[in-house]
């Protein structure tokens, strides 16, 4: 579905990712970790097209995404990225209505069909009750549905996720992340996410890329790419990994200094 | 659900609208020489229609070639600023900004004194025409500094303008000192911002300017509402953002050249007509271009009414009305943090 073939990034003198190649076939839940500064988020903002890189080229189903239109790329990607800014707040239901943007000509108002759609994505997300409010008197934990419920207004086939779940606590990061996991289980949506949370992506995601400096260090299965020599290597401190005793994925535990 | 349809929004129009044409004949009932209001509303709608009537020469000289061009004047001028100051708003995502904060007002008011220095008659046509051409050069310089590898950078373009602004203040200070006192009262007055320069004609120089920047930034208002929530979330929706920002800068910018040209630097309007239509209509600009345009154009004409009346004979500059009115509501509505809940 999306194909990375040996991309390179830089804003300025350094590169910010250098010769990253990856796949993300139909219906998959790939996770992207790695430390602080190894390029996560700019690896996703490279594939929604926000930056363009110097090198290499994406393809989405075959054809290379610069030949593609932003308008053409919005209805199938959509794209749930860290807090957006809130000056001047809209109601929930004006918010999730945004996501129809990419169909609608420039004067045109949403119609029925478009609040149909809003409101099957805000009755999936629960977001429905609160529809009126505006956005800037909801929790975090809200806030997060009512982008997904944007995302899912736009029909996408891929949703890219950055640090979905940075911000919430445990109950609103697994709420979330359930709903997710349903999208790309009953909708065949495919999910590309870069998180920081290693046990989160351990227990959600099909396939992890790991990302070092800017390169792919590792990718494959969680159980391949989270080892204790790999993360240590990469994030440069003691771990321990053990399973998860109820799913059997790999955990991570972290460790004082000098304790392994 | 009270989601904006073109149905509202025709509706809201036409009645705003008709609040600018009932705004609009108070208007030209009032002024230091007393016509008769019945008389004056007369005179206008026999003139509309083409019949003559009744009313002395002067009266109708009064009404349809002094005071009707003038209420025309201000409220395209309102109307030009309030969209202005509403877009700058959006694109700078800055509750605190107004359609001089690039400096295009500099750009004129240099263009003015100018104009006034070389001895030109504040009637004529070489006044708003040099502060036009003035503030356009303003809009060049800005842009040419303010992009950065063919990108608008909200706060480069914003210090490009602060910047050139204040050496353009300079400027305007420099001239001010080196003018004679006649000079002097009408560059103060000019600064103040004052319709008492203009005529009939300003109208027509400055109507397709403000209609055609109008006309672009209403057929974007659908995506100014994504980037009021950054520019990487409007991407996200499939807006090229690059060309939004370049054709509603240079629009905005469009339409602060041409309203300041004929009036000077009226202040306020274009700052707090935005907020208090966002607190009645909320943020979504389809509807909030179009009722910004329509009570920018009531207000300033009732401004002006006022000044020219409140000390009749003597008449004010506007910009001493909308300050001394605009002041004390944008005090209220950051008293009751209506208008930004982070501000």
């Amino acid at each position: 579905m999306i194909e990375v073939n040996s991309i390179s990034f830089r804003y300025h003198e350094d590169w910010v990712l250098e010769d990253v190649s990856f796949r993300a076939g139909r219906g998959e839940f790939v996770g992207v970790i790695g430390p602080n500064g190894s390029g996560k988020t700019t690896l996703l903002k490279i594939v929604y097209r926000l930056l363009t890189p110097q090198k290499g080229e994406i393809l989405f189903e075959l054809v290379p995404m610069k030949k593609m239109e932003r308008v053409e790329i919005a209805k199938r990607i959509a794209v749930v990225a860290q807090e957006t800014q809130l000056l001047f707040p809209f109601t929930v239901l004006e918010t999730v209505l945004m996501g129809r943007s990419p169909y609608l000509g420039h004067l045109m108002f949403e119609n029925e069909k478009d609040l149909e759609i809003a409101k099957k994505a805000m009755e999936w997300t629960k977001i429905l009750p609160f529809s009126e409010r505006p956005m800037d008197e909801l929790s975090g934990g809200e806030r997060k549905r009512v982008f997904i419920a944007r995302a899912l207004a736009q029909e996408p086939e891929v949703i890219l996720l950055d640090e979905p779940t940075a911000s919430l606590d445990i109950q609103h990061q697994i709420d979330f992340l359930d709903l997710i996991l349903t999208l790309n289980r009953e909708r065949g949506l495919t999910i590309i996410m870069a998180s920081h949370d290693i046990n989160i992506a351990s227990e959600f995601c099909d396939r992890l890329i790991l990302l070092q400096g800017g390169r792919i260090y590792k990718t494959g299965t969680p159980e391949e790419v989270i080892t204790k020599e790999n993360i240590e290597r990469v994030y440069g401190c003691e771990v321990w990994i053990d399973q998860n005793p109820i799913s059997g994925m790999p955990r991570i535990s972290v460790l004082k200094k000098g304790r392994s | 659900m009270k989601l904006n349809t073109p149905r509202k929004v025709i509706t809201l129009s036409i009645l705003l609208g008709l609040l600018l044409i009932l705004v609009t004949l108070i208007s030209v009932t009032m002024g230091s020489v007393k016509v008769p209001p019945l008389r004056s509303i007369r005179i206008l709608f026999e003139s509309i229609f083409g019949l003559r009537g009744g009313g002395s020469e002067t009266d109708r000289a009064i009404i349809l070639s002094l005071r009707l061009p003038r209420a025309i004047l201000a409220g395209l001028v309102g109307a030009g600023l309030s969209v202005s100051g509403a877009t700058f708003q959006a694109l700078l995502r800055n509750p605190l900004a107004d359609p001089y904060i690039l400096g295009v007002s500099s750009g004129a008011a240099v263009g003015a004194i100018i104009a006034i220095l070389l001895g030109l008659s504040t009637f004529s046509f070489g006044l708003p025409l040099i502060s036009f051409l003035g503030a356009l050069l303003t809009v060049l310089v800005v842009f040419y500094f303010g992009r950065q590898d063919g990108k608008i950078h909200p706060n480069t373009l914003l210090l490009a303008g602060v910047i050139i602004g204040s050496f353009l203040s300079a400027l305007i200070m420099f001239f001010i000192s080196v003018s004679q006192k006649e000079e002097l009262h009408t560059i103060i007055f000019w600064l103040m911002g004052d319709f008492g320069f203009s005529n009939a004609r300003a109208i027509l120089i400055i109507f397709p300017y403000i209609l055609l920047g109008f006309f672009l930034l209403y057929l974007r208002s659908r995506h100014l509402n994504l980037i009021l929530s950054g520019e990487d979330n409007a991407v996200q929706l499939g807006v090229d953002v690059e060309k939004l920002k370049l054709v509603s800068y240079l629009s905005a910018s469009l339409i602060t050249a041409a309203s300041v040209s004929v009036c000077g630097l009226i202040g306020f309007v274009g700052l707090i007509v935005p907020h208090a239509v966002r607190l009645i209509f909320g943020p979504d600009h389809r509807l909030l271009i179009p009722a910004s345009a329509l009570i920018g154009a009531s207000f300033l004409i009732a401004s002006d009414t006022v000044a020219r009346t409140l000390l009749a004979p003597t008449e004010l500059p506007v910009g001493v009305i909308t300050a001394a009115f605009g002041g004390p509501f944008f005090i209220y509505l950051l008293r009751t943090r209506k208008v930004v809940k982070t501000l």
